[in-house]
């Protein structure tokens, strides 16, 4: 029972793993800003499950509603989905910029033509 | 008036900064204003650090209540000791490395893109102050992601192409190393239900979930460690150093892992250190471990290395564990040694990448080889990097020989005297490396390059020269520089007990 109870936090650790062996294990440049963008989203899930309060409503003031969730966590990851986007936005036109200059965006053909990563 | 600005200085150290970015923009189509005022901020900046640093001293921690709101709810900019000094580090390089942008940057960017780099410069510079002077644990992760996304931007500006993959690879772990610290903060969010850094630190020890305190301590502890390049999480440091353009590698280099050495500090003594440290976890020795494995293959693989920023990159990861070093012992002794480090490495690195940059910019050349006889060409230039040079390996009169001091002196209070001696061996390396590039550069035939250049320009050679005479000034004047981290020691120990 408690085992289900947790289950979005669950969710969260799972995707997480996956983001993390995506970045990890991929060579090509796309796919780990996918799989980093995962690992990111990830912890949107984990800080917004935080919030709940047990048969809590939408933190609005409505009469007769005295039991509300936590809205603090779902403020603070807002800042964290525009730095997510932001981040990926950074990647994504490195990538650009990588392509031209290398004509691929593969990690072990990058490294035959110069030894930089 | 006067009044009001003196009230606001904690916000203004961080809003100053921050709205000159978009000013940056806006002035885009006069590159010389534009350097012009982002001159100007860095020295208000540096005004403002001197001026808070003295107001702590005198009366104690400034407290600042972000927009009004009061302490455990609104956000809190906190200034100690601790943090007076590291923004005192952090604007003091900006100061001098904007005059020795003018004539740097053009040289890695178009004429009319040098005012954006300006622009990504600011937000770096104000990301690094934000997370010094915060006093609230989610703003230092938000202040981080600022400092790193403009940091990728600035390092992927180099000339070679390898300075765009050194940008993603520092992405890739740079996000990581951000993430793993959000992770971290939501679980002490979590466990505590604030996230005001006073507020967590009062309540952190009545947690009974010491499980969930323990992965928070080690997702930040990883999280920031990405950061600073704590040894084996150092792999993203050497390239991004050393294809980064001269300006940004001298700012990173100086400024960015002394940054995070003190949100480290920040967050395992003051936040974490009284909830954790009763449980005889040997935290210490891992970091004593940590610290001398990055001192000796930083400064090993330093010696075999052929591009000379790469180099001194390597020489960075090897003076990152003398600052560990330090924090590893745990003492108040340790903890003033590896905080003069901070200071002292800021001031030696920042030379020596100047007098590098400077090299550069006459030869168009990174590598040692090509340095063959040029010491003789640029003999200003040369001095600058044998002073700094003798600074790293810490002879006597200078800012090196007082830190590597300390920390002996804090390893032989502990009874640790092989890491006395392991100290010295690093300082031995030192001196193979440094000697490699003083015999090419003065001893060799000059190579072909080498014979053609001329002296750099002055407005390179003077922000060289300034913290080349600072190493001297802050060696043999040591009373500012030991006092303060004295003081800084004791505020971090006091928060143990």
């Amino acid at each position: 029972m408690t085992v289900l109870h947790l289950y979005n936090y669950e969710i969260a650790i799972f995707l997480a793993m996956v983001g993390f062996y995506v970045v990890v294990s991929r060579g090509n440049l796309v796919k780990k800003v996918a799989g980093l963008s995962m690992f990111q989203t990830s912890v949107f899930i984990l800080y917004i499950s935080m919030g709940v309060v047990d048969g809590g409503t939408v933190p609005i003031l409505v009469e007769g509603m005295t039991h509300y969730s936590n809205p603090v966590p779902h403020v603070l990851i807002l800042t964290a989905i525009v730095v997510g986007v932001a981040t990926t936005a950074v990647a994504l036109s490195l990538i650009i910029r990588i392509k031209e200059a290398y004509g691929t965006v593969e990690e072990d053909e990058i490294h035959e033509q110069d030894k930089s990563f | 008036m006067a009044h009001a600005f003196l009230d606001n200085l904690p916000a203004l150290q961080v809003v100053i900064p921050l709205l000159s970015a978009p000013l940056c923009l806006v002035l885009a189509r006069w590159p010389r204003l534009v350097w012009t005022m982002c001159t100007l901020v860095t020295w208000t900046a540096f005004g403002i650090a001197l001026a808070l640093l003295q107001t702590v001293l005198a009366e104690g921690p400034v407290s600042y209540a972000m927009g009004g709101w009061a302490a455990p709810w609104g956000i809190e900019y906190r200034i100690d000791a601790v943090n007076a000094y590291v923004a005192l580090i952090v604007t003091g390089i900006a100061a001098v490395v904007l005059p020795y942008a003018y004539r740097s940057v053009p040289l890695y960017i178009h004429g009319e893109r040098v005012p954006l780099f300006y622009a990504l410069l600011m937000l770096c510079f104000t990301g690094l102050l934000g997370m010094t002077v915060t006093g609230d644990a989610f703003n230092v992760f938000v202040f981080l992601e600022i400092s790193s996304l403009s940091m990728y931007g600035l390092i992927s500006q180099g000339r070679d192409r390898r300075s765009l993959t050194a940008s993603f690879q520092y992405l890739v772990m740079g996000t990581i190393g951000g993430t793993f610290v959000l992770i971290g903060i939501g679980f002490l969010y979590v466990l505590t239900g604030t996230l005001n850094m006073a507020d967590l630190a009062a309540r952190l020890p009545d947690v009974t979930q010491v499980r969930t305190l323990h992965t928070a301590f080690a997702f930040i502890v990883v999280g920031i460690g990405l950061k600073l390049a704590m040894f084996p999480l150092h792999l993203w440091l050497p390239n991004a150093y050393a294809y980064a353009p001269s300006t940004a590698t001298v700012f990173i280099a100086s400024t960015a892992t002394k940054v995070a050495v003190y949100i480290l500090l920040r967050f395992v003594y003051t936040i974490m250190g009284p909830a954790l440290f009763s449980e005889g976890i040997p935290y210490g020795q891992i970091a004593i471990v940590l610290a001398v494995m990055g001192l000796l293959t930083g400064s090993f693989v330093a010696i075999f290395q052929q591009n000379i920023k790469r180099m001194l990159a390597y020489s960075s990861i090897a003076q990152i564990g003398y600052i560990l070093l330090g924090i590893g012992f745990a003492s108040v002794l340790g903890l003033q040694a590896a905080l003069l480090h901070l200071f002292n490495h800021a001031l030696m690195k920042g030379a020596l990448f100047m007098a590098v940059g400077c090299f550069v910019y006459r030869l168009g050349s990174m590598s040692i080889e090509d340095m063959a006889g040029v010491g003789r060409r640029m003999p200003w230039t040369f001095a600058a990097f044998v002073m700094g040079g003798l600074s790293l390996i810490g002879v006597p009169l200078t800012v090196g020989f007082v830190s590597k001091w300390y920390l002996v002196l804090a390893a032989l209070q502990k009874g640790y005297w092989p890491l006395a001696v392991l100290i010295l061996i690093g300082s031995l390396l030192a001196v193979v490396y440094i000697w490699r590039v003083v015999e090419t550069a003065w001893f060799a035939k000059p190579s072909l390059r080498a014979a053609e250049v001329r002296e750099a320009p002055l407005a390179m050679l003077i922000p060289t020269w300034i913290l080349v005479l600072a190493n001297i000034y802050f060696g043999v004047n040591t009373t500012m520089t030991v006092g303060v981290a004295d003081l800084a020691a004791r505020t971090l120990m006091e928060s143990m007990r």
